[in-house]
């Protein structure tokens, strides 16, 4: 009798955990699905190699932006990426100093702050001196969004290391300096490398912390002192325009942008994979 | 049984806390050079903190702090101006739980106390320390084919002698094992016991074990530790058939621990 109680509340449960499960996926099968129904149509050559064409005309792409929300990636991580790991590995490796409390308190309540508060941070602080909307304003803001995921992922995964594989190495002789680099951080190095394609995945989108740093372009950037084009502000800008032309654009930018955060994603993975399996 | 050996190491009024835990209480130990000398004791006794007194690794947990002297080759490794890494290149250490580097090759693994420490070497003075120490650490014939395969591709046991070849491989005076059959089978401890017969005509060794029949097999002095005292320590054919502390008897005969 309890046994066949049993047997029903556990089919019960587990259609449950499969209805949420499906729950989850929905809306990402959805939004893939909605993008490529929308999108595919206005992908074409014209699209990756063409600058945006006046109101009025239609074709061009949107070339400008796919390079400009590289730039703006690169800038984010060249600057994001180094102080993100490098205050993860002091969270994870000095952890038990007195610093490292409010460090990892700051670190989380930067998380939660709103993107466009960030944007009116940079916005003030490099916008404004320097009289221009530029590429390096809105690197900067992105990088800043990055910071506290890319130090929090950063020091779990470093806490993942076994602590014995810092003893096998401290007791050969080898300095902790020494120990940190080569032994603790190669081995979390699958994890970081995740953290850090978590933070991209998460600032290729920003839109609003861009609006008035990189601002946008509907021509090519002149260096990156300059309002500097990108994909979510111009798909934001096209997708409130009145032209149905202009939203054909901004479902097939939206589209692109999806797939060149999924595949920034996949080639880091495969590029930076270890010969032996790794923490996570 | 050796007789009256050069002394290699001696803890001197030796003083290890946690925090504000003492977990060993004025030891004073003379370790004998090219012997394997076994430590005993219930768990929690402080084998362990010994050992790791000995290459100063005790320091490396936060909140820890010794006193009095080790002296290596009649020098204090806790003197000042005494860097600790040179002490660990020393005195090498086995631990527990095998502990080969994921992320390391076989060979790697053994030659990442040189790699690691930034050592310049040429691949020909690698290979063949790399082919030393697996052979000293009676490695080589199960792994010589498969050095590029992961360190922790291989069984536990040979995982312990991978490890014991990778301590092997600095060179160093003194090799400590802190129970380093625990984690293996019988099979696998016989051949790590096999192994610290050949070592000890080359190294000092120093085996903490939980036990008493291994500390019998591969020993020639022994220490017995209780409560983060040093009870009794001697020959160890001496300690197991004559004890002096009715403490020694009682543990020994399995009236506790």
């Amino acid at each position: 009798m309890s046994a066949t109680r049993r047997r029903i509340v556990d089919r019960i449960a587990r259609a449950l955990t499969l209805a949420c499960t499906a729950a989850v996926l929905a809306p990402l099968v959805l939004i893939i699905g909605y993008l490529l129904a929308k999108g595919i149509t206005s992908i074409n050559v014209d699209f990756f190699t063409q600058l945006p064409k006046p109101v009025g005309e239609t074709g061009g792409g949107m070339a400008n932006a796919i390079v400009g929300t590289l730039v703006l990636i690169a800038l984010a991580c060249a600057l994001g990426l180094p102080i993100g790991i490098g205050a993860g590995v002091f969270l994870a490796e000095y952890g038990h100093s007195r610093l490292a409390p409010p460090v990892r308190f700051c670190a989380d309540v930067l998380n939660g702050v709103p993107s466009i508060v960030i944007g009116i941070f940079a916005y003030t602080l490099m916008v404004l001196p320097w009289k221009s909307f530029s590429a390096y304003a809105g690197g900067f803001a992105l990088a800043i969004i990055m910071l506290p995921i890319v130090a929090r992922t950063t020091e779990e995964m470093l806490r993942l290391v076994p602590a014995s594989l810092r003893e096998a190495s401290l007791a050969l002789g080898v300095p902790a300096w020494r120990t940190t680099l080569r032994v603790i951080i190669r081995t979390a190095r699958g994890g970081i490398i995740t953290g850090a394609m978590l933070a991209i995945a998460r600032v290729a989108g920003e839109t609003a912390p861009l609006l008035f740093t990189a601002f946008g372009n509907q021509y090519w950037h002149h260096g990156l002192g300059g309002p500097i084009s990108s994909l979510p502000v111009q798909i934001y800008t096209y997708a409130i325009s009145p032209f149905d032309d202009w939203h054909r654009q901004a479902w097939a930018g939206a589209l692109v942008l999806l797939m060149l955060i999924g595949l920034t994603s996949l080639s880091v993975r495969v590029l930076t994979r270890g010969r032996f399996r790794t923490v996570r | 049984m050796t007789t009256a050996a050069r002394t290699k190491v001696e803890a001197r009024r030796l003083d290890a806390w946690f925090g504000a835990t003492q977990a060993l209480h004025s030891v004073d130990l003379a370790i004998a050079e090219h012997a394997a000398t076994a430590i005993i004791g219930p768990s929690g006794c402080g084998k362990s903190t010994l050992i790791r007194c000995l290459n100063r690794m005790h320091e490396i947990v936060p909140g820890t702090r010794v006193t009095g002297e080790v002296l290596l080759d009649g020098e204090d490794v806790y003197g000042p101006g005494v860097d600790p890494v040179a002490v660990r290149a020393r005195v090498g250490m086995v631990f527990q739980r095998p502990n080969p580097f994921p992320t390391m090759s076989i060979y790697d693994n053994v030659a990442a106390g040189l790699i690691l420490t930034g050592a310049r070497r040429s691949r020909a003075d690698l290979d063949a320390i790399v082919e030393r120490s697996l052979k000293q650490a009676a490695l080589w014939d199960e792994v010589k084919d498969q050095l590029d395969a992961s360190g922790v591709s291989i069984s536990g046991g040979q995982q312990q002698r991978l490890c014991i070849a990778r301590a092997l491989a600095v060179e160093p005076e003194v090799i400590l094992m802190d129970e380093p059959c625990s984690a293996l089978d019988p099979i696998a401890t016989a051949k790590i016991e096999a192994l610290i017969h050949e070592l000890k005509a080359r190294y000092t060794l120093v085996i903490v074990t939980h036990s008493m029949q291994q500390a019998a097999r591969v020993s020639d002095y022994t220490v017995f530790m209780y409560l983060g005292e040093l009870v009794e320590f001697g020959p160890t054919e001496q300690l197991f058939t004559t004890p002096q502390k009715k403490e020694t008897e009682d543990y020994i005969t399995g009236r506790f621990g």
